[in-house]
């Protein structure tokens, strides 16, 4: 649709307009009432998204005392630094290897996974060929296929070849994405014209070097999206590292916190640790939506074009 | 399915470029390229998609015989034995009706304010459009056990900073504790799915919204007659993935179970099968697996013809 691709139809520049935030002289049109209803409602809303943000910043820059014993929504003696230093020096670093291991996890399975639905979905999308139809559909049925359903099965068959309690485990399972495919297709058959494809080949372009060279810079913002959308899945992934890992050295950042949140009630020293942590682990994510963000806006229109 | 085929006409030739006719072309004799694209994920589809699938079925067939009480194990073809004790398992079926009640409150509260959200971001009412858009994603960016340990402390009678609410108010008691749950998981997904509401509806023509009002439509009339039925695909790709993310609960109430102990071992179904995996009984929880996404997959896929079928109307 037209928010995905940077459409040139004239008169149709109502994603362009709404990019430019406000149109002067629309407001004038509509009265005081629902616009300030409008506001309060939107207001009272990003109170509700961003407060339990704010108070785990407040809380993770406090003394343990002073986490119950100050308001909560406002700063008392600051110790981010000293709680951060505390976390990331706690155990030999143990958290700062959990970081780098969801860091491993998400990011070298998050790239693979695009490459390889990348190449796929454009594939179905621009060469006829036989089974092309049944490839789309078992793929299409993938989507649909729970992933956690998939947890036990790929623990049992990792057990009997060794595999379980290591990295292997975590990242083999997280580099096929099926959603990838599906939105690598759609994108692939709205962006990329075959003219252009027919160009490279009259060139003497290989099919694959046309892919690399021409296709795939078509294709940036749903390669953008389905990386991210990937790395996000695989930061969020829980019932894979719960089944497959023992070693704490292997867990991802969300299950080593998830582990030291279960034995508050014997160490409550963690306390601390599991406000900074939480903190600490969801800065990534944050950042890598914040500066890739006018990629993945018009990616993410294109996987609800059906 | 027939995803693409039921692309609306105008949507391709919105990109500027002809419309693509799968199917129509010649095969094109790129045998070696196409492998070379195809293969690689379609290995890796069949070992960690398909295989496992096959051998979660494989090993819920299986079953595990004893002589006497205490002769040795021996694990043998049962047929549908598993299938039987999955049938009067009480435990698991309290906990798929707990994540359909969950569903059917959740599923619907939560598009419907994504939905509001995104109508009013698309609407004149609003300024300041790209503050609220980041402001309400941000949840996003927040991984489900993070959101979970975050709300948990923010219930907890011990724990709160609001101990106003929460000495009075069991929230992370037995009754409560299931909405407890559904409002972190609301606070998580309500921006990302509002995104995808809010970015098909930048695609609606500006022509058809301006020409109601010059008609004398209000807003809520131009959004509940024009934009939403403009938008009910993306509503029900939205629905469809809210869907299999409530019957696959995990992480979040897996979580508060060191908050609350009315959350138990097999709260929601995938509780119930790590927690029969790890008695360890994997023929059964193997089983359960295969009954989970079966009903997953029969759900959203009735919901995704469903829907089709009403937008061909």
């Amino acid at each position: 649709m037209t928010a995905t691709t940077t459409g040139n139809r004239p008169g149709t520049t109502r994603a362009a307009r709404a990019a430019g935030a406000t149109a002067p002289g629309r407001s004038v049109r509509t009265p005081l009432l629902p616009r300030a209803a409008a506001m309060l409602v939107m207001a009272v809303f990003t109170v509700y998204f961003l407060l339990p943000i704010w108070w785990l910043l407040v809380a993770a820059s406090k003394t343990r005392g002073d986490v119950l014993g100050t308001n909560p929504l406002w700063f008392a003696d600051l110790h981010l630094v000293d709680n951060v230093r505390d976390v990331l020096t706690y155990r030999d670093g143990l958290f700062p290897q959990w970081m780098a291991n969801s860091l491993l996890y998400a990011g070298v399975g998050a790239l693979v996974a695009t490459l390889l639905a990348a190449m796929c979905g454009y594939a179905l999308a621009k060469y006829a060929f036989r089974g092309r139809e049944v490839i789309f559909n078992v793929v299409l049925g993938g989507v649909l296929v729970p992933a956690t359903a998939l947890a036990l099965p790929l623990f049992l068959l990792f057990s009997r070849v060794n595999l379980t309690d290591t990295y292997w485990a975590v990242l083999l399972p997280s580099i096929v994405s099926p959603f990838g495919v599906y939105l690598a297709r759609i994108y692939a058959a709205a962006s990329v014209p075959d003219e252009l494809i027919e160009a490279a080949r009259l060139d003497g372009a290989g099919e694959i070097r046309t892919f690399f060279g021409v296709s795939s810079r078509l294709m940036t913002p749903a390669l953008v999206t389905i990386f991210l959308f990937q790395f996000v899945a695989i930061w969020n992934n829980f019932f894979l590292p719960l089944i497959m890992l023992r070693d704490e050295r292997k867990f991802p950042v969300t299950f080593g916190l998830y582990q030291w949140n279960s034995q508050l009630n014997q160490i409550p020293e963690l306390n601390t640790f599991v406000l900074v942590g939480s903190l600490l682990s969801i800065v990534p994510l944050v950042v890598a939506f914040l500066a890739l963000q006018r990629f993945w806006r018009g990616g993410l229109g294109a996987g609800s074009v059906k | 399915m027939t995803a693409v085929h039921a692309l609306p006409p105008g949507a391709t030739g919105a990109a500027g470029h002809p419309a693509p006719t799968p199917g129509r072309r010649r095969p094109s004799g790129h045998g070696r390229a196409i492998t070379f694209f195809v293969a690689p994920f379609g290995v890796l589809f069949l070992a960690f998609y398909a295989l496992p699938i096959a051998y979660a079925v494989w090993t819920s067939l299986l079953t595990v015989e004893r002589e006497g009480t205490f002769g040795a194990a021996r694990t043998v073809f049962g047929g549908l034995t598993q299938y039987q004790k999955v049938f009067s398992d009480d435990a698991f079926w309290t906990s798929v009706g707990r994540v359909l009640v969950f569903g059917v409150v959740q599923v619907p509260v939560m598009l419907g304010l994504a939905l509001l959200f995104a109508l009013l971001l698309d609407s004149p009412l609003v300024r300041g459009k790209k503050f609220f858009r980041l402001a309400y994603f941000v949840p996003y960016a927040v991984p489900g056990v993070i959101a979970a340990i975050m709300w948990g402390f923010l219930y907890s009678p011990q724990l709160s900073p609001f101990t106003a609410l929460t000495a009075n108010v069991p929230l992370l008691g037995a009754d409560l504790v299931i909405w407890a749950i559904a409002n972190v998981v609301t606070w998580v997904y309500v921006g990302y799915n509002m995104l995808i509401i809010y970015s098909a509806l930048l695609a609606v023509p500006a022509e058809v919204s301006e020409a109601a009002v010059l008609d004398g439509a209000s807003q809520t009339r131009i959004a509940w007659s024009i934009k939403i039925p403009m938008v009910l695909p993306a509503i029900s790709l939205t629905a469809i993935f809210s869907i299999i993310g409530t019957l696959q609960l995990l992480a979040e109430p897996q979580v508060f179970r060191s908050f609350s102990s009315a959350v138990t071992s097999t709260f929601t179904p995938n509780m119930t099968v790590y927690a029969t995996s790890s008695v360890p009984n994997t023929h059964l929880a193997a089983a359960f697996s295969v009954v989970l996404a079966l009903a997953t997959f029969v759900l959203s896929f009735g919901f995704l013809k469903l829907t089709q079928r009403r937008a061909d109307r």
